[in-house]
Formats: C-alpha cells, sequence, structure tokens
C-alpha cells in the first residue's frame, strides 16, 4: 500500500473539500508557493479567487475570513507559526466564536483554522515554539490535535463541513509520520470520538498528538511488565468523555503526557474530570511542560522542557505502584 | 434613496428611541446601561437610506441608530435592549450587539474597530458569489488608532472591494479628544491606501446620504472602496454610567453650543409643521407600543443560558457536577 505523510493527508483533505464544495477556499500567508507544504498545487488547482494569499495582516484576514464565512464561505485560514494565535486571538476567541451565541444563533461562522506545524520544531526558540490547543479548548473554540495522516485527513475533513470555528492544530513533532494505507480508505473522522491505539489493562495512557508515538513506545517498552491502553483524544473540545470513562472502566489508573504548559493546560482538565466522575484506583499523574514554560534557544534547553518518554515511564510505573 | 420626510422620521425615531431606553436604564428595566446615539442620528439615516435593502452593514456599541435605521423593528430592537425572549437576539446580545440578519446586519460589535475586517471578508465572498451587495462599516474616530482596522482598509483597497468605511467622528474616544489620541487626520489614513475619501457635514443626514449614495455607486460599479469621515458630536454620555460617575471630561458650554445643530431640527426645518407634528406622534405612538411588547415579554429561561453558542451543538458540561 503507498504511504501517506502527514502533510500530505492535510493537502489531500482540502483538495477533495474544494473539489465537493465551491464554497470552500483558503486564506493564508506564502500558501500560493505551499511554503508549508499543505497547499501544494491548490492555486493552480483551483484559482486565486480561492486561494488567497494574504499579506502579513493576521489580525484582518482571521476577521476577513469571519466575514466571509457569516456571507456563505468557508474558509480555511492557515497560519504558519503557532505563535500567530495569540495576535489572532482576539479574532478567533472574541469574534469569530462570539457570533452565534451574540446573534442569538442568527450568524454562524464555518471557519477553520489550520496550524500546519504546531509545537516546537527544535531550535525556533521562544516565538515559534508554542502549543497553544490548551488555550482554545478553555475558550470552547472547537479544537483537534490529530497524530496519524489518516485522523489528519479526517478531522480537517469535518472542521472544514462544521458549521463553527474549528482550530486544526498539526503537532510539529507528528508532521513528519507517514502511514501505509489505501488512500481509499481515507474518510471524515468525527470530532468529539477519541481513538484507542492499543489496548490495554492496567493504565491508560491519554497522549495528544505527537505524544501518541511516544505513549506507544514506552508502552512497547513496558510490554512484559505493565499493560499500557493508549487513548488519543483527537479531539481536545469537545472531549470524548465516554471514551475515556470506557477506557478507565478497564484499567483504573491515567497517566496523561500533554505538551500544554502545566497550569491550565488541558492536562489537568483531564485529570480533574477522572478524578471528578470517573473509576480510579489511584491517583492520576501528568506529564507536562513546566508551568509558563517559554521554551529556550539552545537545543538542551528546548528539549529540556518538553514531555519526555522517560517521564512517561516513571509516572507510569509510580501510578501502578501507587494502587 | 429617502426623501426628506422618512430621514426626518429616521432621525426622530432613533432620537426618541434612545430617550425611551435612557428612561429604561434609569429605572433598572434595562441592564448594564447604553451608549446613546443621540446627536448622532444623521449619520445612520443618511448612511442607511443609500443603501439597498440588500446591502449590508456592520454596526458598533453605539449601534441602536445604525439598526433602526437599517430596518429593524423598534419592539424587538427594545425587548433586546431589555434581555427578552422576544429580541432580536433572544436577549443574548443586548444594547452592544443587537443585530437582525434579515434586514443585512451583521452584527454590532463591542470592540472598537474589530467590525472593518468582518466587513471587508463578507463584501468579499458576497462578490465572489456573483451578488450585488455593498457593505457599510460604522466605527468611531477612536477606530482609526486599531491596527487591525488599518489592516482592513489594505485589504478592501487591495481588492478594490464595495465596502463603505463610516467613521462616525465625535471627536471623543470615550474621553479623550482627538488631538491627543490621533496624529494625522482620519482621512489621511485611508489616503495612504488610495481609498477615496470625503469629509461630510454629519449633523445633516441630506448631506450624509448624498455622500453614501456616490460611495454606493462607486462600489457597485466596481471602483472599489469609500471613506467617509462624518463630524459630528455626541450630545449625551459615553456610556449611560457617566450619569453616576459625572466624568469631565468637556463642559456644559460646550455641549450646549454643539446642540445648536440638532440633526433632528435641521431635518425637521425641511419638514411641514404639519407633518412633522403627525410625524412626531407616531413615533410616539410606536414607541409606547415597543415599550407595552417589551414589559410584557418573558425573560428568557435560564436553562437555555448556553443556546446558540454552537451551530448544531456540541453542549459544553455544566459548571458544576452534582
Amino acid at each position: 500500500m503507498p504511504l501517506l505523510s502527514y502533510l500530505r493527508a492535510l493537502n489531500r483533505a482540502l483538495a477533495a473539500e474544494m473539489d465537493r464544495d465551491p464554497a470552500v477556499c483558503v486564506f493564508g500567508e506564502d500558501i500560493g508557493i505551499a511554503v508549508s507544504n499543505v497547499t501544494t498545487g491548490l492555486l493552480k488547482r483551483f484559482g486565486p479567487d480561492r486561494v488567497i494569499d494574504m499579506p502579513i495582516s493576521e489580525q484582518a484576514f482571521t476577521s476577513f475570513a469571519t466575514g466571509a464565512a457569516m456571507s456563505g464561505a468557508r474558509p480555511v485560514v492557515e497560519f504558519q507559526i503557532p505563535a500567530l494565535l495569540f495576535l489572532a486571538f482576539e479574532q478567533i476567541a472574541n469574534q469569530a466564536h462570539k457570533f452565534s451565541l451574540m446573534t442569538g444563533g442568527q450568524l454562524n461562522v464555518p471557519v477553520t483554522y489550520l496550524l500546519p506545524s504546531s509545537g516546537s520544531r527544535v531550535g525556533w526558540a521562544g516565538q515559534h515554539s508554542d502549543h497553544p490547543y490548551s488555550l482554545f479548548a478553555h475558550v470552547g473554540v472547537k479544537t483537534v490535535v490529530p497524530a496519524t495522516p489518516a485522523d489528519a485527513y479526517g478531522l480537517l475533513v469535518s472542521a472544514i463541513r462544521d458549521n463553527d470555528p474549528v482550530i486544526v492544530f498539526g503537532p510539529a513533532g507528528a508532521v513528519g509520520q507517514r502511514e501505509d494505507l489505501d488512500f481509499g480508505t481515507l474518510a471524515p473522522v468525527p470530532l468529539g470520538l477519541g481513538r484507542v491505539h492499543r489496548p490495554g489493562t492496567e493504565v491508560t495512557v491519554v497522549a495528544i498528538g505527537h505524544l501518541v508515538y511516544d505513549a506507544l513506545a514506552v508502552a512497547d517498552e513496558l510490554a512484559d511488565m505493565i499493560s499500557v491502553e493508549v487513548f488519543d483524544p483527537r479531539t481536545l473540545y469537545p472531549f470524548d468523555w465516554a471514551g475515556l470513562a470506557g477506557s478507565l472502566e478497564r484499567t483504573g489508573r491515567l497517566v496523561v503526557i500533554d505538551d500544554s504548559n502545566r497550569s491550565c493546560g488541558i492536562g489537568g482538565e483531564i485529570l480533574a474530570t477522572a478524578a471528578e466522575e470517573m473509576h480510579l484506583t489511584a491517583p492520576p499523574k501528568r506529564v507536562t511542560r513546566p508551568d509558563g514554560a517559554v521554551l529556550p534557544f539552545a537545543r538542551e534547553l528546548d528539549l529540556a522542557l518538553q514531555p519526555t518518554r522517560g517521564q512517561l515511564r516513571a509516572a507510569i510505573e509510580a501510578v501502578v505502584k501507587r494502587g | 434613496m429617502a426623501d426628506s420626510v422618512e430621514l426626518y422620521r429616521t432621525v426622530r425615531l432613533i432620537r426618541r428611541f434612545e430617550e425611551k431606553a435612557i428612561e429604561l436604564v434609569r429605572s433598572g428595566v434595562i441592564a448594564g446601561g447604553i451608549h446613546p446615539y443621540i446627536g448622532e442620528e444623521a449619520i445612520a439615516a443618511g448612511v442607511c437610506a443609500a443603501l439597498a435593502p440588500d446591502d449590508l452593514i456592520t454596526s458598533t456599541h453605539r449601534g441602536h441608530g445604525h439598526v433602526l435605521a437599517k430596518g429593524a423593528d423598534p419592539a424587538r430592537v427594545l425587548a433586546e435592549l431589555a434581555g427578552r425572549e422576544t429580541g432580536l437576539n433572544h436577549g443574548r446580545g443586548g444594547s452592544m450587539h443587537a443585530a437582525d440578519v434579515s434586514v443585512g446586519i451583521y452584527g454590532a460589535n463591542a470592540i472598537v474597530g474589530a467590525s472593518a475586517a468582518i466587513a471587508a471578508g463578507a463584501a468579499w465572498w458576497h462578490r465572489q458569489a456573483g451578488r450585488d451587495r455593498v457593505v457599510a462599516t460604522f466605527f468611531g474616530d477612536g477606530a482609526v488608532n486599531q491596527g487591525v482596522m488599518l489592516e482592513a482598509l489594505n485589504l478592501a483597497s487591495l481588492r478594490q472591494l464595495p465596502v463603505i468605511f463610516v467613521c462616525e467622528n465625535n471627536g471623543f474616544a470615550t474621553s479623550m479628544r482627538m488631538r491627543d489620541t490621533t496624529a494625522g487626520t482620519v482621512t489621511g489614513r485611508a489616503e495612504a491606501f488610495g481609498i477615496s475619501v470625503a469629509t461630510v457635514d454629519g449633523m445633516d443626514p441630506e448631506a450624509v446620504q448624498t455622500a453614501a449614495a456616490g460611495a454606493a455607486a462607486r462600489a457597485r460599479a466596481g471602483e472599489g472602496p469609500a471613506f467617509l469621515e462624518c463630524l459630528t458630536y455626541r450630545f449625551d454620555a459615553h456610556h449611560t454610567w457617566e450619569y453616576a460617575v459625572r466624568p469631565r471630561y468637556r463642559t456644559d458650554e460646550e455641549v450646549d453650543a454643539a446642540r445648536r445643530r440638532d440633526p433632528v431640527e435641521i431635518q425637521g426645518a425641511r419638514v411641514p409643521a404639519v407633518l412633522r407634528a403627525r410625524i412626531d406622534a407616531e413615533i410616539d405612538d410606536l414607541l409606547e407600543k415597543a415599550r407595552t411588547f417589551a414589559d410584557a415579554s418573558a425573560e428568557p429561561d435560564p436553562a437555555g443560558a448556553l443556546d446558540y453558542l454552537y451551530a448544531d451543538g456540541p453542549r459544553g458540561r455544566a459548571g458544576v457536577t452534582t
């Protein structure tokens, strides 16, 4: 079977949706030449009225997408750099997200925000290395973080078809992934539905985005000692709480690995919900970036602040030892 | 285009609506206060009269005038301000977000300058879809120092979009005078992006209508955006909290001097006295009925406080668990 790369999966999803629905258009910076490798071929195929290179005016083109969406378009807005979301946070969290409620349902804003490389790329330093998905889950913007090429395809398709703003984070640590699959099996993946990558009986590891691969590697390392289930929520908001509860019914123990800063990160929310509402036989643990982390430039310093396999392994062993 | 009588009816309606709304703020029926449009009525009336019914507007925190002039039902606007289920937004928007999409109002925005880029995007897509729509976006002089506003001017001019930028220059960004906030000129900003500009008497509904009609015709002909600076003066408070706080950023003498050019009187003088009296009585009657409608309307059920948050689900979790 052919190999599908993560970026190619995003590209195929964009092309398929643009082909299917003439209201789908793409905005971004340098997308005509596909500088981030996601919009390759789209300008030639769909023309400059639907693939629109924007000036470096992230705030304006994010709200431009809102106005177009209110008028019937389904724009996809590409941001090359995750920190641009801080610049456009007002336009997403305070404008696009709020129109439906504020107008009593008169206006919907079906925009997809696409981050083809979020999180650390190692060496991109303080303002290019954030992974701010927890912020969007907190304010209630539908937030997805696909780990695999097939999920990247399926979740981007669902995001584009959704009638609300949806933000799609492609983790930098996952976009190099390739998956051996039959392209005919590519299909929409519903928002809000998690996925068990590896079944287990003793501990559930909730892994987000690229950390799914780390969780699977650690589960392999521990296979002779501890039976680890790897649960990938895929969508952080709305979260698949029922899926998590089902996993914890089987394992009773929980570790979360989350590339957010610790305080108010989604990992904390997952632990709190499990503690309040689900079956746990031992206190849970989470592995995250430190509180308030800003990634420093030097490779050793950058890596020192990201969740590691060693930390995850230690957390799993500690949780299993506790009960 | 509206005749003198129609324009008078609109400015008078807005004036009396705002007076009624202020009464209801004072009596506690309207929570959160309002930003009265009193003194600036000629701009909403003149611009909206120059638009076609299918054309669109975006509004501001001081938006009642725009919404009424574009054709929203005054009773449902008042019910919205009073937080009733029968309001335009089912009580979910209030004074700062009152909107009626069925008459082309794409939201009233409480963040200064935030609507301009939304208006540009709406104009772009309607043109893409082959629909003849002009979008007028209202904002105050305070907005001309917002980055996203300037970015929107660039985008609109770059793509020659059918947008009319309507700057309601009342001389104050809340309490700050223009000379203390704004380097250069208002129109100079738009000119720098190659946009056609005009400065008009924002106290005269007919002058505003003429300028807006010219801008709309240009936009419809594919000649791109226009920028109207409408010189006006806010006779009342920035927000009704001023009645309690009483900030002193201008003198009573200054306000009294400005009131000598009242848009309602300027337009009223163009209407025969008998007709004017009849219109006034009709408007008072209309607003009394609006008041009765709002009073009689149910308050929303708290169980539906998150209704409309998403287009088609999901419902978020509740704030507490039992």
